[in-house]
C-alpha cells in the first residue's frame, strides 16, 4: 500500500509545535523532534542521528538546518519550506512582541533594575559554553592556538569574526588537500 | 531612499552571518555582534546584552531570536515606524536563514560523498576551535570595550553592563551555579532578574 504524502498544512503545524515548545536553542529541539517525528512515522529513529549531525556541520542555526532537512524528507523543497517557516514563526511572533513593547517599557524603574542584574548574568551564560565547547574540541596546542587566536583578534583587534572563518576555511582546506595528496 | 539602503544593509549583513556561522547559536551570536555593534553600530554593547537575553528565555533558537530583535531594532529606531520595523524583522530572519538552506539542499544531494570525507573532517577540526575563541570574544567584548588610538590600545569597562562592584559578583556567581551547578539559563536569568530588582 502506497503511503498517503504528508500536506505541507500539517509540516508547518508539527514544526510550529516543536518551535514554539523549545526554550533554550537547537540541542533542546532534538529530543522533541524525535519523538514527533517517530511517532507520526515520518523519520525513523536510526536515521535522526545523521540528520543531527549534518545539521550541526552545515553553517546556520542548527534548528532550522534540522527543519529543512526533515522537511525535504517528507514533501521535498516546498516540504522544507514549510517545516521551516512553521519552526520559526512562534518565536519570530513572541520576540515581535517583546520587542515592540520593550521600547515603552525601557524605562520604567523596575526594568531598568531587573536588567541590570540580567546583565553580567548574559555573559556568564556566553562563558558557560564556551568552557564546555574548549573542553570538549581544544585538546591540542594547535586548538589552543586558532582558540586565543580568534579570541584575541575579536575582542581587542576588532576583527570581525566573518573573516576569521573565512581565513581559516581557506587554509584549513587547503591544508587538508594538500595533505590528503601527500599522503596518498 | 536611506531607508531602502539599510534594508538592503540588513539582508546583505544577515545573509553574511547565516553563511559563515558553523558552531551553533552562540557561535551566531558572536557574528551578530560582530557585525551589528562593533562593524556597523547599529546597537549598542549593552542593548545586546538586552537581547541576547530576551532571546535565551523565549522559544526558538537563540540565534533566530536574536536577528529577528535586531531587525526590528534597528529599522525602528532609524524611522520610528513599528511597520517598518517588522518588515525589519522579517527581512533579518529570512536573510539569515537563505544560505543555510541553499547548503543544506546541497548537502542532502551530496550527502554519502559529503559524510565520511577526510577533507570535511580537516576542516572542522580547525573551525571548532576557533569557535570557542570567537564565543569568548562574544563575551569578552560585552563586558571590556578596546578603541585604538594612533596604536595604542585603550581598554574601558562597558559600564551599562558592569555599574559597580556587585555586576562582578553576579557575573561570578551565575557561573558557578550554571556551570558547577548545571542550573536552567532560562532560572538563571529570572534569577538575575530578582536579585537586580532587590539590590539596586
Amino acid at each position: 500500500m502506497e503511503k498517503k504524502p504528508v500536506s505541507l498544512w500539517q509540516i508547518f503545524a508539527v514544526f510550529a509545535k516543536i518551535g514554539a515548545f523549545t526554550i533554550g536553542g537547537g540541542y533542546a529541539m532534538i529530543p522533541i523532534i524525535q519523538d514527533e517525528m517517530a511517532r507520526r512515522g515520518w523519520i525513523s529513529e536510526d536515521e535522526l542521528p545523521d540528520i543531527v549531525a549534518l545539521s550541526q556541520s552545515a553553517p546556520g542555526v542548527m534548528a532550522v538546518n534540522i527543519s529543512i532537512f526533515a522537511g525535504y524528507r517528507l514533501r521535498g523543497i516546498k516540504g522544507s519550506i514549510a517545516a521551516t517557516l512553521g519552526s520559526i514563526t512562534p518565536s519570530f511572533c513572541i520576540i515581535l512582541a517583546i520587542a515592540m513593547l520593550f521600547t515603552s517599557f525601557k524605562d520604567n524603574p523596575w526594568v531598568i533594575k531587573a536588567f541590570k542584574g540580567i546583565r553580567p548574568v548574559v555573559i556568564a551564560l556566553i562563558a558557560v559554553p564556551m568552557v564546555n565547547m574548549a573542553r570538549k574540541c581544544c585538546k591540542s596546542w594547535w586548538a589552543w592556538t586558532l582558540a586565543v587566536a580568534s579570541l584575541l583578534l575579536v575582542a581587542f583587534l576588532n576583527v570581525s569574526p566573518i573573516y576569521i572563518i573565512l581565513c581559516i576555511l581557506i587554509t584549513a582546506f587547503g591544508y587538508t588537500y594538500i595533505k590528503e595528496k601527500w599522503t596518498r | 531612499m536611506d531607508t531602502l539602503i539599510l534594508f538592503l544593509q540588513l539582508f546583505g549583513t544577515f545573509f553574511l552571518i547565516g553563511a559563515f556561522t558553523i558552531g551553533g547559536g552562540y557561535a551566531m551570536l558572536s557574528l551578530i555582534q560582530g557585525e551589528v555593534v562593533t562593524a556597523h553600530h547599529w546597537i549598542s554593547e549593552s542593548t545586546f546584552t538586552d537581547i541576547v537575553a530576551i532571546s535565551q528565555m523565549t522559544p526558538g533558537p537563540i540565534g533566530i531570536n536574536s536577528a529577528t530583535y535586531v531587525g526590528y531594532d534597528v529599522i525602528a529606531q532609524a524611522t520610528g515606524s513599528h511597520l517598518l520595523g517588522i518588515c525589519g524583522s522579517a527581512t533579518a530572519t529570512l536573510a539569515l536563514m537563505i544560505p543555510s538552506f541553499i547548503i543544506v539542499l546541497l548537502i542532502v544531494r551530496f550527502y554519502t560523498q559529503f559524510k565520511n570525507s577526510a577533507l570535511f573532517e580537516g576542516v572542522m577540526g580547525w573551525l571548532r576551535p576557533a569557535v570557542v575563541g570567537l564565543i569568548g570574544a562574544a563575551a569578552v567584548i560585552l563586558v571590556v570595550k578596546t578603541t585604538w588610538f594612533q596604536g595604542t590600545p585603550a581598554f574601558t569597562i562597558v559600564e551599562e553592563n558592569f555599574p559597580d562592584w556587585k555586576s562582578w559578583i553576579l557575573l561570578a556567581a551565575a557561573f558557578c551555579v550554571s556551570y558547577w551547578g548545571k542550573v536552567n539559563p532560562i532560572l538563571v536569568i529570572v534569577g538575575g532578574a530578582v536579585l537586580g530588582l532587590l539590590i539596586y
